[in-house]
């Protein structure tokens, strides 16, 4: 009987089997202890998690797979000044000691590096197939485009992978999520975000809950890295832990001479295992969903979950019409916090603000194709557009290509690398009632400030939508 | 970890679907670096309107939360768990979790305890007819007692056995720290380190 890919990563880093000692039965399913080969740390999810090691005088026992950097709370304006906020200033400065403290790796603010943890791994090469990597953020999923086994973690289980470098888990059921078109492309306009975002419409935010997704199909074979990521970076939406793609010829070349990747002798057997990285032809997953990736057309959010989206050619839709209960109170909800009315074009839907960045689309190909659209354009008066690379590096690229230029020069806002508006820990966010397109994660109430509104979109309908200044597709502006 | 065996507290229904841990505490209350303090964070934008639940005197000291379907998706922050404790709950009653809040809630020994749906509705109007009535979690027998009401929940095993026992995970994954060490041992040359 063959295996997926979760199962063949999985097996790998087994350290102890779950039930497999006598006493073990006592515990009924006990879980699988998994080691895990790269420990990526921020400001946020990491002060407790030290203070636990040093509370009980233990040791951080692999400070040469963990690595950290500064992202959740870092100014994105005025970076060579004193952090303004002094909360936010104190978590960094701790974040700082304790890396000092237990020998780890930062990359703190005004280096090239930072950025936020999830451009950092792959930009560094250290995320790499085959890999279990964990971080404590939710959109560790990420990693999974790399075909690794990448998921979120609390700070407790920060705490256990820094004492340990394991993690006691126990199995996940799997889902094929099958994207196909006739000839691998997708249709003009679509992007991997607009993929991703139909599918947490489809399958709900807690449809894969319990599940590790399996990205496959001729549409996912013919994707950059980048746009990989961006799929695998919101499995978490759909309620999966990790989401996976096989690694293949894509992978390695972008794999290939970044610093942290094998190189020689080492690269020829860590092709070994990773060209062994596919799902068996005879093995099977718990669950498929298919995808026809022909009718697909830019999709965006209407409501205040991942899951609440619709082709951006549609209308705000009717709660009265929904029949499930469950929905119908979401989505009433999720209007009044909206200030929508049903049966409005999502065309007709103005905005204040567009937020191209964040782990999901803050890295070089998004900023390219969102400078495409606005070159030779201006970004719509009375509309403010942020635009934050996903880390230094990006922005260094960035500017290498004028693309900052063709930002500014539009009328946007060239900011520093960091997680931004997407969640607003910084001053960047939305006042209350204002109303956003974002290439983020999450329009969850109050994610991009407080009372703020938020349209999850492609950068491709970031960039229309801020030409236009309402919710808008590149092929809306010929 | 305080074990966990049954607790009776004030049942405080929370009508609503996909609660995500943005929710339970925003990210402005995600600034502190110690363990303490987040009962000021939970909720607070929902707090922020009169008529929501906690704002009720009845409900005010609730420590037994019964919530809609998919409680705790989205971020990762176990201050949401942090702060569903530090306000004085000790039990979560969802017919379904997100898998990384149930995790979390499970290491700190809040009980995250799943119930049918249908149950979660009965269990919802036994609490609004009768304001300020308590519930009673029983891990042992895996049941919620109502008024006259009992159901049965769901939790996996593990995590029952270490919540009844209040054991910490991280002593538990020790005990195998001769095979963590073989397990390094045995790991290819060619992983990274973000050392060299």
């Amino acid at each position: 009987m063959g295996r997926t890919l979760a199962a063949k990563v999985w097996d790998a880093h087994v350290v102890h089997r779950g039930g497999s000692d006598p006493d073990d039965d006592l515990r009924g399913a006990a879980p699988d202890l998994l080691y895990i080969d790269l420990h990526l740390v921020h400001e946020v999810t990491s002060p407790q998690a030290f203070d636990g090691l040093r509370l009980a005088a233990r040791r951080l026992r692999r400070p040469d797979l963990t690595i950290a950097t500064e992202d959740h709370n870092v100014p994105t304006t005025d970076i060579e000044l004193p952090i303004a906020d002094a909360v936010s200033r104190t978590q960094m400065e701790t974040l700082r000691r304790n890396c000092a403290e237990f020998g780890v790796r930062l990359h703190p603010m005004g280096d090239l590096e930072q950025g936020i943890v999830h451009v950092m791994g792959p930009q560094l090469g250290l995320t790499q197939p085959g890999m279990t990597v964990v971080c404590g953020d939710s959109h560790t999923s990420t990693h999974g485009a790399f075909g690794a086994l990448a998921f979120g973690i609390g700070t407790s289980e920060v705490e256990h992978v820094l004492a340990t470098q394991t993690l006691p888990l126990r199995p996940f059921k799997t889902m094929a999520v099958i994207v196909q078109s006739r000839d691998g492309t997708l249709p003009t306009g679509v992007t991997s975000k607009d993929i991703i975002l139909a599918v947490i419409a489809r399958i709900g935010t807690g449809g894969a809950a319990g599940y590790i997704l399996e990205y496959r199909g001729n549409v996912i074979e013919q994707l950059s890295m980048e746009a990989r990521m961006t799929i695998c970076n919101m499995s978490i939406e759909a309620g999966a832990r990790a989401g996976m793609i096989a690694p293949d010829a894509t992978t390695f070349a972008y794999l290939a001479g970044r610093p942290h990747a094998p190189a020689g002798a080492q690269w020829d057997a860590a092709m070994r295992y990773w060209s062994g990285l596919h799902t068996d032809a005879d093995a099977t997953f718990d669950v498929q969903v298919h995808v026809d990736a022909d009718a697909l057309t830019p999709f965006v959010t209407w409501g205040t979950n991942p899951g609440q989206g619709l082709p951006l050619s549609e209308r705000v839709p009717d709660p009265e019409q929904m029949s499930d209960e469950g929905e119908r109170c979401a989505a009433r909800k999720a209007l009044a916090y909206m200030g929508l009315q049903p049966g409005t074009p999502l065309r007709e839907i103005a905005v204040d603000t567009v937020f191209l960045g964040s782990c999901t689309n803050g890295r070089i190909e998004d900023l390219r194709a969102a400078a495409a659209v606005l070159a030779g354009r201006q970004v719509r008066e009375g509309v403010r557009m942020l635009v934050v690379p996903g880390s230094m590096r990006v922005r260094a690229q960035a500017e290498a290509e004028g693309l900052h230029e063709v930002f500014t020069a539009a009328g946007a806002q060239w900011r520093s690398a960091g997680c931004s508006m997407c969640l607003g820990m910084n001053s960047d966010q939305l006042a209350a009632g204002e109303r956003c397109a974002s290439t983020s994660n999450r329009n969850f109430e109050g994610r991009q400030g407080t009372g703020g509104r938020t349209h999850l979109v492609s950068p491709l309908v970031a960039a229309a939508t801020a030409i236009r200044g309402t919710l808008s597709s590149p092929t809306d502006l010929n | 970890m305080k074990a966990f065996t049954r607790h009776t507290g004030v049942g405080v229904p929370l009508r609503c679907s996909d609660v995500d841990t943005d929710q339970i505490i925003p990210a402005a209350y995600l600034k502190g670096v110690s363990r303490t303090g987040f009962q000021d964070g939970l909720f607070a934008a929902w707090r922020a309107r009169e008529d929501f639940v906690l704002n009720h005197d009845a409900y005010r000291n609730g420590s037994v939360l019964v919530a809609g379907p998919d409680f705790g998706t989205g971020s990762s922050r176990e201050h949401a768990v942090w702060a569903l404790l530090d306000y004085g709950f000790r039990a979560v009653i969802s017919p379904r979790f997100g898998d990384i809040f149930r995790g979390n809630a499970g290491k700190q020994g809040l009980l995250a305890a799943q119930c049918e749906r249908a149950d979660v509705e009965a269990l919802w109007d036994v609490l609004e007819t009768g304001p300020g009535s308590e519930v009673t979690v029983d891990l042992v027998e895996q049941t919620v007692r109502a008024k006259d009401l009992t159901v049965d929940f769901t939790i996996d095993g593990y995590t029952r056995w270490r919540l009844l026992e209040g054991l910490d995970d991280i002593a538990l994954s020790l005990r195998h720290a001769r095979q963590i060490d073989a397990f390094e041992a045995q790991r290819p040359s060619w992983l990274p380190t973000t050392t060299t």
